[in-house]
């Protein structure tokens, strides 16, 4: 029997931003329907978005967890990341097998970018957020002279014309583009296509992560966000304990952005890591997360409503209109809803 | 102020609290912390805090007219001052600029007749010369008015700050929270005779200190504060030193029957040495403390308020910076580490039980169990090759620990924010217990906790000890409770020992230990 | 007490513009651009960009620090520009007017981004910042949806072909373009100097100046010290705190209207996102820090971070073969500034506790 006492009090929980994009979507699906877009395209390309797009936000769970609120410095464990994809590329090992790869050369890339920048962010304890922004931004600009300049040969990755540095996007065609989502795929009738593998490895990653908050270092982790003299009390290092959600946190944005290119086919450079994080941010935070309390619920049903959504409103709206309102409409969401997190008051945020 | 109620958080505060005070009359309001003195000077200067937590009962009646006093401002038009204990002053203005804050004195010019009054320029000769008046009235004539506060030594602070209320002309009435709490015996000397020269000009002052040698010194009345109710007053002539700390800390004692001890104390089996211990806790420093703990002993620290007595535990657990050389069961103790403290037995539950003793957003049996997962692995179990927590055995353990406790609540799963103070300090006990203490230190652990659950806490120390030979250091500004279970009473005073009485001494005898007195009065018999 | 520091202090406290003057050194060193050039480039953004980074300086002292958020005063500027061309009004009139529709906006939209900031107090930097990335989402949602459709608009020719939505870039030449910097001109040699936008600038210092010595002035700087003293000695900390959030959008919009008639065309979409980026790190290069701004910050950091924009593409095409590094090599600078400027502010806070 459905408690309507407790079902009301769940929906009063519910953040306001959150419960406009519910209707929002399900007056768009109805709009789908009744203007013969393929609903059943929408469902299967969503759920391709969500599943390539979930682990980034996944990225966001430790720090928000630890009391530094969400990452904003996503791109250091997104360069982490690509530069593990690039290595793969340069010695042209194709084939799925190049995605683990990649990630594997990730993970240990990122653990001492990881260990470095938080490092930086415990010197500035209580500004986390804000320089996060800006060492983000900074290291996007050092790379981008990078990528100019590092030692690539692979005809495939560098400049045609020249000969040297890195294209802005270079296609995983030949390598491990579609890795995952072609694991296991299964179509039902005509429009539906299911990536199992893409949404295997998003479930297994949220499940390990979920995992981990169960052991001691996670409850570390957790009791340091959550009342750091208590964590103290308990023989807790809440340096410590930052410093791990920081490397785990700069570590899954590695895997993430591996996870987004083999589903979109490419991997982007230069500016593009700095496209990511926002996005991030507002998946988690439409998911009922605040700048201090996260969890695993947030992270997926963030991804799944805001993904959906993005998917849902370019070819329903490019009826009405052109379709670049779909990246006004990105824009407005997710810097609108970051924007809602910051302005409650801590007694609202718990 | 008359009849003046006050609940905070659904306890009473302050419960029919009268004072009354006349011009030029220096009043001298003493009490324990956590008595209700700066709830009620709070309330009197119109502090946002009182109301954001809804209001207060009763009338103030100032110059024989009933007045409203809902924000600061409002005081200040009124003529009252106040100069609160931490201080009130801008480092980057200097001492005039910090005098005349929101009072400046301006000149207009034509933007501002304009656009409005915020645009006129600051006038700085006049206000350097008022500053500058206010500042020799109260003698300080050494501080340069132009010098930044960022740079001024911490007395002159204080004095700015005195200097600022003065310099309002309508002043009537002075509060000054803990003036002296920063001054040498010297400066404190001066700083008495500007309280009196104030009240020589017909300024009505309300003087609140621990310093009780001061407030006899300068008061010409006296009212005591105990647990948010007056219990004296009167002129200064009626009260004697040792008198005012008895009624500070005195209350009527019932005699628990306190249960045998299956093996009698022997007082040379020490499970802990404390020598000159040195804890930088602000507030409650630390500064020599020296004791030797008997195993299996329930001893008592007590002593007044910002004495040092919470600093104490604070410091052997590592949760404040200490020094010191301190021995347990033998063998060397590390210092500031709370990790060392907990591996070997040694287990705090603090005075600060929203703020450190409890994660207000867990459950109950999170709670409970959070601290021993994290430093002993406890209630843990493998998993795919992880070492997770087992959520079986905490909820079994949970269970039995709420049964234990009596721990009123909707269930193990309940958030602990939701539970009554006295439920949430037995969720801190059963916390405590989880951890297999030798040595337990408890701090406060009945306060803001009703009659019923006090004692059940305080049976529950008993038990503990008797049955499970757990020795406890029990930190207390309740002398009474100290009196009730203990088997010996500490008493720090200014950061060291100064006392160690029976539980059956007298009041006097304490009041006259708190008060640093003990000794002189020994001396002369 | 020591009064007088020691060189190493004073090293230490001025440690951006420092190390940002020998970069630039080496820099026009290496790119062997002709000193008059830079000369003439520097006093013609001191000109055109000074107004701008002066908006910046009273929120630092009203302790909001980096004002990001002055993207929308930018916005405004925009938005005025855009109707003075839709209503064919040129020349200086054409300024006049468009520097009184855009103050107005601005006053509006300052009044706003203040109070969206008092919600958010102790983390105003990255509310501002998150604040003007979705101002910036309504102004393309107003200008690429709105505008010909909604809004009308007459000179069709510089909307997009579908008739919806302002083009990517709308000329001011024949409009309004240089119109005050034709006014009155002044030339040495081969520098060419703007007088009116100068004006405007000294005239911005002089008001600025004036400003910090009147009482609202001190209200601003006692609330930026301690929000909580100052209110108990009754200040209205929010009231301040918005008064000073719209000057700082006002003063941006105006400043921005004098940074678009020099350039002479407005990048519809993306004129005003860099604007506050390079503003606030020329800033800090000039010796500011999140709570700590004044005139001479502006005007130093000016002639310095833009000393090195001129040159840095020179000197990355000499250095490296590629002038695009020089062009990357700007945008690090300007992150990397802001960057170490926040983290010098964590770890003073930090270190304070």
């Amino acid at each position: 029997m459905v408690n309507f006492g407790s079902l009301r009090e769940a929906i009063k929980r519910i953040d306001i931003p959150t419960l406009i994009i519910v209707f929002f979507l399900i007056g768009l699906f109805i709009l789908a329907a009744a203007t013969k877009v393929s609903v059943t395209t929408l469902l299967s390309d969503s759920i391709v978005r969500i599943g390539m797009n979930g682990v980034l936000v996944l990225a966001m769970l430790p720090t928000i967890r630890a009391g530094i609120g969400p990452n904003f410095g996503l791109p250091v464990g997104i360069i982490g990341g690509l530069l593990g994809g690039l290595i793969v590329m340069q010695y042209q090992v194709a084939g799925p097998i190049g995605f683990w790869i990649a990630v594997g050369i990730s993970i240990v890339i990122n653990f001492v970018l990881g260990w470095i920048y938080a490092w930086l962010l415990d010197k500035v304890r209580g500004q986390e957020m804000m320089v996060e922004t800006y060492v983000g931004y900074s290291i996007v600009a050092f790379m981008s002279i990078m990528w100019l300049v590092l030692p690539f040969t692979n005809p495939e990755m560098i400049w045609a014309i020249g000969g040297k540095g890195l294209r802005y996007t270079l296609t995983l065609q030949n390598y491990f583009d579609k890795a995952l989502n072609n694991f296991l795929r299964f179509q039902i009738g005509k429009n539906f296509s299911f990536p199992t593998g893409l949404v295997l490895f998003f479930a297994g990653s949220c499940y390990l992560v979920w995992l981990f908050f169960k052991t001691r270092p996670g409850l570390a982790i957790d009791l340091t966000g959550q009342n750091e003299l208590y964590a103290i009390s308990s023989g807790v290092n809440p340096k410590k304990a930052r410093r791990n959600a920081v490397i785990l946190s700069t570590v899954i944005a590695g895997v993430g952005i591996l996870v987004y290119a083999q589903s979109y086919g490419f991997l982007q450079l230069y500016q593009a890591p700095l496209f990511m994080t926002f996005p991030a941010v507002a998946s988690i935070l439409i998911g009922g997360a605040s700048i201090r309390r996260a969890t695993i619920t947030n992270v997926v049903l963030g991804t799944i409503l805001f993904q959906t959504l993005l998917t849902v409103s370019l070819p329903v709206l490019s009826q009405v209109t052109r379709g670049d309102i779909t990246e006004v409409l990105r824009l407005i969401v997710s810097n609108g809803m970051i924007l809602y997190a910051l302005t409650r008051t801590p007694k609202e945020a718990s | 102020m008359r009849n003046i109620n006050k609940f905070y958080y659904g306890n009473q505060v302050l419960k029919d609290v009268t004072i009354t005070l006349d011009e030029g009359e220096i009043l001298g309001l003493v009490g324990e912390n956590g008595a209700g003195k700066s709830t009620l000077m709070n309330i009197l200067f119109g502090m946002p805090v009182i109301h954001s937590t809804g209001g207060f009962g009763g009338e103030i009646v100032f110059k024989g007219e009933r007045v409203n006093i809902d924000s600061p401002m409002k005081a200040m038009e009124l003529g009252i001052g106040m100069v609160h204990q931490e201080f009130m002053l801008l480092p980057g203005f200097t001492v005039t600029e910090n005098i005349k804050l929101n009072r400046e004195i301006t000149k207009p010019n034509f933007l501002s007749m304009v656009f409005g009054k915020r645009l006129e320029l600051l006038d700085m000769e006049p206000m350097r010369e008022e500053a500058r008046k206010a500042l020799d009235t109260i003698g300080m004539h050494s501080i340069d008015e132009m010098h930044l506060v960022a740079g001024l030594p911490v007395a002159h602070k204080q004095f700015v700050e005195i200097a600022r209320e003065i310099d309002k002309r309508s002043l009537k009435l002075l509060v000054l929270d803990e003036p002296t709490a920063v001054l040498t015996e010297s400066e404190a000397e001066i700083l008495l005779n500007v309280v009196r020269l104030l009240s020589q000009k017909g300024i009505s002052i309300i003087f609140i200190s621990h310093r009780l040698h001061e407030v006899l010194e300068v008061a010409h009345k006296i009212v005591i504060l105990r647990d948010g109710a007056v219990v004296g007053e009167g002129p200064k002539e009626k009260f004697t030193l040792f008198e005012i700390a008895e009624k500070m800390v005195g209350r009527k004692v019932e005699n628990l029957e306190l249960p045998p001890r299956k093996v009698p104390l022997d007082e040379n089996k020490i499970i802990m040495s404390i020598k000159d211990l040195h804890v930088h806790m602000p507030g409650e420093e630390v500064k020599g403390f020296s004791i030797d703990i008997r195993e299996g002993e329930i001893l008592g620290i007590g002593g007044l308020a910002g004495q040092g007595k919470l600093g104490v535990a604070n410091g052997i657990f590592g949760m404040y910076p200490a020094t010191g050389k301190v021995t347990y069961m033998g063998k060397e103790y590390q210092l500031n580490s709370p990790l060392f403290a907990l591996k070997n037995g040694i287990v705090y539950v603090s005075e600060d039980r929203r703020g450190v003793g409890l994660l207000l957003d867990e459950s109950v049996e999170m709670n409970i169990v959070a601290t021993a997962i994290q430093a002993f692995g406890m209630f843990t179990k493998r998993f795919l090759g992880f070492t997770i927590y087992d959520r079986k055995a905490i909820r079994e353990h949970a269970l039995r620990m709420i049964k234990e406790l009596d721990i009123r609540c909707k269930g193990p799963a309940q958030p602990v924010r939701r539970l009554s103070g006295g439920n949430q300090q037995k969720v801190c006990l059963a916390r405590a217990f989880t951890l297999n203490p030798k040595v337990l230190f408890v701090s406060e652990p009945t306060r803001g906790i009703d009659v019923g659950a006090k004692k059940l806490v305080l049976d529950y120390l008993v038990k503990l000890n008797r049955e499970h030979g757990i020795t406890i250091v029990l930190t207390s500004s309740e002398l009474a409770e100290l009196k009730s279970i203990c088997d010996r009473i500490a008493i720090v005073c200014e950061g060291k020992l100064a006392a160690v009485l029976p539980p059956t001494a007298s009041d006097v005898e304490f009041g006259l230990a708190m008060a640093g007195e003990l000794e002189e009065v020994k001396a002369h018999g | 007490m020591q009064k007088r520091m020691s060189l190493k202090d004073i090293l230490i406290a001025n440690a951006v513009p420092i190390t940002f003057f020998i970069l630039t050194f080496l820099a026009v060193l290496v790119a062997k651009i002709p000193i008059l050039f830079l000369l003439s480039e520097i006093v013609r953004r001191l000109s055109r960009n000074t107004f701008l980074v002066l908006a910046l300086i009273i929120p630092v002292v009203a302790g909001l620090g980096l004002n990001f958020a002055i993207v929308l005063g930018a916005m405004a500027a925009q938005a005025a520009l855009f109707f003075v061309v839709d209503w064919g009004i040129t020349g200086l009139s054409g300024i006049l007017l468009a520097i009184v529709i855009s103050s107005v906006i601005s006053i509006f939209l300052g009044w706003i981004a203040g109070k969206t900031l008092n919600r958010a107090k102790g983390r105003e930097m990255i509310t501002s910042m998150i604040l003007g990335f979705f101002a910036n989402g309504v102004y393309q949602l107003i200008f690429l949806f709105f505008v010909g459709s909604l809004i009308p608009f007459k000179k069709t020719d510089f909307l997009l072909p579908q008739g919806v939505g302002l083009r990517n870039t709308v000329d001011l030449f024949g409009i309004v373009d240089g119109a005050l910097n034709d006014l009155l001109t002044l030339n040495i040699g081969f520098i060419t100097i703007y007088i009116v936008p100068l004006i405007f600038v000294v005239g911005l210092c002089v008001f600025l100046t004036f400003l910090l010595k009147t009482k609202l002035g001190q209200d601003f700087k006692a609330v930026g010290q301690d929000m909580h003293i100052a209110r108990t000695a009754g200040i209205d900390v929010d009231k301040t705190r918005i008064i000073a959030v719209i000057l700082s959008t006002v003063f941006a919009s105006i400043g921005q209207v004098i940074y678009l008639q020099d350039i002479g065309t407005i990048n519809t979409y993306n004129s005003h996102e860099q604007i506050g980026l390079f503003s606030i790190a020329a800033l800090l290069v000039g010796g500011a820090s999140v709570k700590k701004a004044n005139i001479w910050n502006a005007i130093l950091g000016v002639i310095l971070f833009h000393a090195l924009f001129v040159v840095a593409p020179s000197a990355g095409n000499r250095l490296f073969g590629q002038p695009q590094i020089g062009e990357f090599f700007r945008e690090f600078i300007a992150y990397a500034v802001i960057a170490f400027a926040l983290a010098m502010h964590g770890w003073r806070s930090r270190k304070g506790k």
